[in-house]
């Protein structure tokens, strides 16, 4: 190579034409082979890869037609990596849109609803369906079974084959529906909360549901039923992808390991429940209401149809509260803060870091002397709304500073409570407002007997307004309202009317640079 | 994200502020079509509602009973004279930052979005609206809350107003 005669750059030259050749072979060869497109990757790779060094040979020559040959094989080489690069696409398509279905229990979660139907019929009218009953006979049951059953089938079937889902790098797929197509597709960084749920029955098919709340998505948009195992750790690798990990390594990131904030006891949620004025109001209406109702009218269509929706809803004060925040856990993580509980159906949702639009920190009365408090929060786009359900106040603050990085909740002496020209507007509950406003927060506190302090990151304020009706304005007194993402507003009540139109002013300020210091949407990257 | 602040706006800092040199910014107030308009179809109504109440119980009960015309007349007058009051109430303002709309005369509106929160501008306008040549700005936000419609606008001026929102909000982007 040193001593470049003609003979040898002429083989060169030879050699180099030879290897465009082989090339330009290999490139049919991958665009044929479309379905076989990681091969040709390796192939294209490969003789690119001959090609340069054969370049690299030629350059060495420096006869006129040594230099030609190269060119010639650059483009060769051009074209070969043009070629490796489509194969490569081709295979990335191919790989990326790797679309599953459902488990296969999916078409049984709404086999129920004939069965309910019949009982509902047979009890809304009785007589007809004993009289319906007598008529039918084996064979037109017969008949009607094997029509019913196959079609049900089919339709169950048709309808779990025709749903699939996807997780692209940005997006998660999910392709339904056989007449009426429906293609939603998700964007991961926009995800506000992610939920696995598992109802009893699911529970019992070692089945679970995976919801993504993200804002504008409607029911059809979660996923049910996965396997237990395949839903968490697609809700991992879902949160992985947003939070910003490679793609390549999503797959590995795996569930992020967690450290437990806070277990409520079984003990301190019963107590609580029972010290909340709600339960027994609720009871007191159930217990109390239908007697009367039965002494004044003494029919029983009537009493039945007061007490049951009576009774119902003190069953869901009291023990369906207590099934659904049954062993309560919240823990952190990464990816962001679990909360898990449920007795008869468990549930296990995520909240990504900085989607949390309003924090509130609720007192009920008889609560205080325990020190006890419940937090709520509002995330857009999402129906989960209890952060902690009772927790002492110092624990419950601790963990509010973790769903609000940098925030502390200003105490009862923080707050400035409101005027007492106040008094005149809101009679005797005037003394419960009070409005704090931090480096990081918006704090209103509002309620005498059920406090409730709620929390508003300035990054979160979507507009600020003032309002001041003519009671207030002959007081000299106006409102002003934080409006959030999670549509919540929060209130601030009877203020002096000059230091309104201040807060407002620089509430406004204060939202518009806050954002500067928001986490990004990808969180890890 | 960090694009809120007017340093770095750059030209567009410049024309975007419009507040006087004390401080307070320059309210501009609705255009006299709105008054016209609302005025119009009050009479309208209340009109016809008035010659409703008064010829049908007068031609059949007897002439006293015309005064069933009076109440829709009153509220005709009343009507007249708080349109205007509410139709002065109503202004707006382009601050470099974020736009402020007050309103309202006994229950009083102030609402102060900020550019950046946009997540979209409407144009309207109805057939009546388009007979008076007028038509309304409404901004959203990502909050439902945020009521933010300015009516009875110039159509060239909601135009204006909608595409300069719009480059603002871009500029300022910030989402959730």
């Amino acid at each position: 190579m040193t001593a470049p005669g003609g003979a040898e750059a002429s083989k060169a030259t030879a050699e180099t034409a030879e290897t465009a050749a082989e090339v330009t072979e290999a490139a049919a060869g991958v665009t044929e082979a479309a379905s076989e497109a990681a091969a040709g990757v390796t192939e294209a790779a490969e003789a690119a890869a001959e090609v340069t060094e054969a370049s690299e040979t030629a350059e060495t020559a420096e006869t006129a037609e040594a230099a030609e040959a190269s060119e010639v094989a650059k483009t060769a080489t051009d074209t070969a990596t043009e070629v490796t690069e489509t194969a490569s696409e081709t295979a990335e398509t191919a790989t990326e849109v790797t679309e599953r279905r459902l488990h296969p229990v999916t078409p049984l979660r709404r086999a129920w609803a004939p069965v309910a139907v019949l009982i509902g019929w047979a009890v809304h009218d009785p007589d007809g369906a004993q009289r319906h009953l007598t008529r039918l006979t084996t064979t037109t049951l017969l008949i009607g079974l094997a029509v019913l059953v196959p079609a049900a089938a089919l339709y169950g079937f048709c309808s779990w084959w025709f749903t699939h889902f996807a997780v692209t790098e940005s997006e998660l797929r999910i392709r339904t529906g056989l007449v009426f197509r429906r293609v939603a597709h998700i964007r991961l960084e926009r995800i506000q909360a992610v939920d696995v749920t598992q109802p009893l029955l699911a529970r019992v098919a070692g089945v679970a549901k995976l919801k993504l709340d993200v804002i504008g998505t409607d029911k059809k948009d979660e996923l049910a039923f996965l396997g237990a195992d395949e839903a968490r750790t697609l809700r991992a690798e879902l949160l992985a992808r947003a939070a910003g990990f490679a793609p390549e390594t999503a797959h590995e990131v795996g569930e992020a390991p967690s450290r437990q904030l806070l277990r409520v006891p079984p003990g301190v949620l019963a107590l609580s429940l029972v010290l909340t004025a709600a339960t027994w109001a609720s009871l007191a209406a159930a217990l109390v209401v239908p007697p009367v109702l039965w002494l004044v009218t003494h029919s029983l269509w009537t009493v039945l149809a007061v007490a049951l929706p009576l009774l119902g809803a003190a069953g869901a004060s009291s023990v369906g509260r207590f099934v659904a925040e049954y062993d309560w856990t919240l823990a952190e993580s990464p990816d962001g803060l679990r909360i898990d509980h449920g007795l008869l159906d468990r549930s296990h949702e995520t909240v990504p870091p900085g989607r949390v639009q309003t924090v509130r920190i609720v007192e009920p009365l008889l609560w205080r002397r325990r020190g006890w408090v419940r937090v709520e929060l509002d995330v857009a786009g999402s129906s989960n709304s209890v952060l902690v359900p009772v927790a002492p106040r110092e624990i419950a603050e601790d963990v509010v500073a973790r769903v609000l990085p940098g925030v502390s909740v200003p105490g009862p002496a923080a707050l400035s409570p409101a005027p007492r020209s106040a008094r005149w507007c809101v009679p005797l509950w005037w003394r419960g407002y009070g409005l704090a406003v931090t480096d990081a927060v918006f704090a209103s506190r509002s309620g005498l007997l059920r406090r409730s302090l709620a929390l508003v990151p300035h990054a979160k304020v979507q507009s600020v307004r003032l309002t001041q009706g003519p009671w207030e304005r002959a007081r000299g007194l106006a409102d002003v309202c934080v409006d959030t993402g999670a549509n919540k507003t929060v209130r601030a009540r009877l203020r002096d009317a000059a230091e309104a139109r201040e807060l407002l002013a620089a509430q406004a300020e204060r939202s518009r640079t806050g954002r500067r210091d928001a986490r990004p949407d990808r969180w890890m990257a | 994200m960090d694009t809120g602040s007017p340093q770095d706006t750059g030209p567009d800092a410049s024309q975007s502020t419009i507040e006087a040199a004390g401080g307070e910014p320059v309210w501009i107030a609705l255009p006299p079509g709105l008054l016209k308009m609302r005025r119009l179809l009050l009479v309208v109504w209340l009109g016809l509602i008035t010659l409703a109440a008064g010829l049908v119980p007068g031609l059949l009960a007897g002439p006293a009973w015309a005064a069933f015309a009076l109440p829709p007349l009153a509220l005709l007058v009343w009507g007249w004279v708080m349109l205007e009051r509410n139709w002065r109430s109503w202004r707006y303002t382009e601050r470099a930052d974020d736009l402020l709309i007050s309103r309202g005369v006994l229950w009083r509106e102030e609402t102060v979005v900020p550019y950046g929160r946009m997540q979209l501008v409407e144009v309207t306008s109805g057939p009546v609206e388009r007979h008076f040549g007028l038509a309304s700005v409404q901004l959203h936000t990502a909050a439902a809350w945020t009521d933010a419609t300015i009516p009875g606008l110039d159509p060239a001026e909601a135009e204006r107003l909608r595409d300069r929102l719009t480059e603002l909000g871009e500029a300022r982007s910030a989402g959730l």
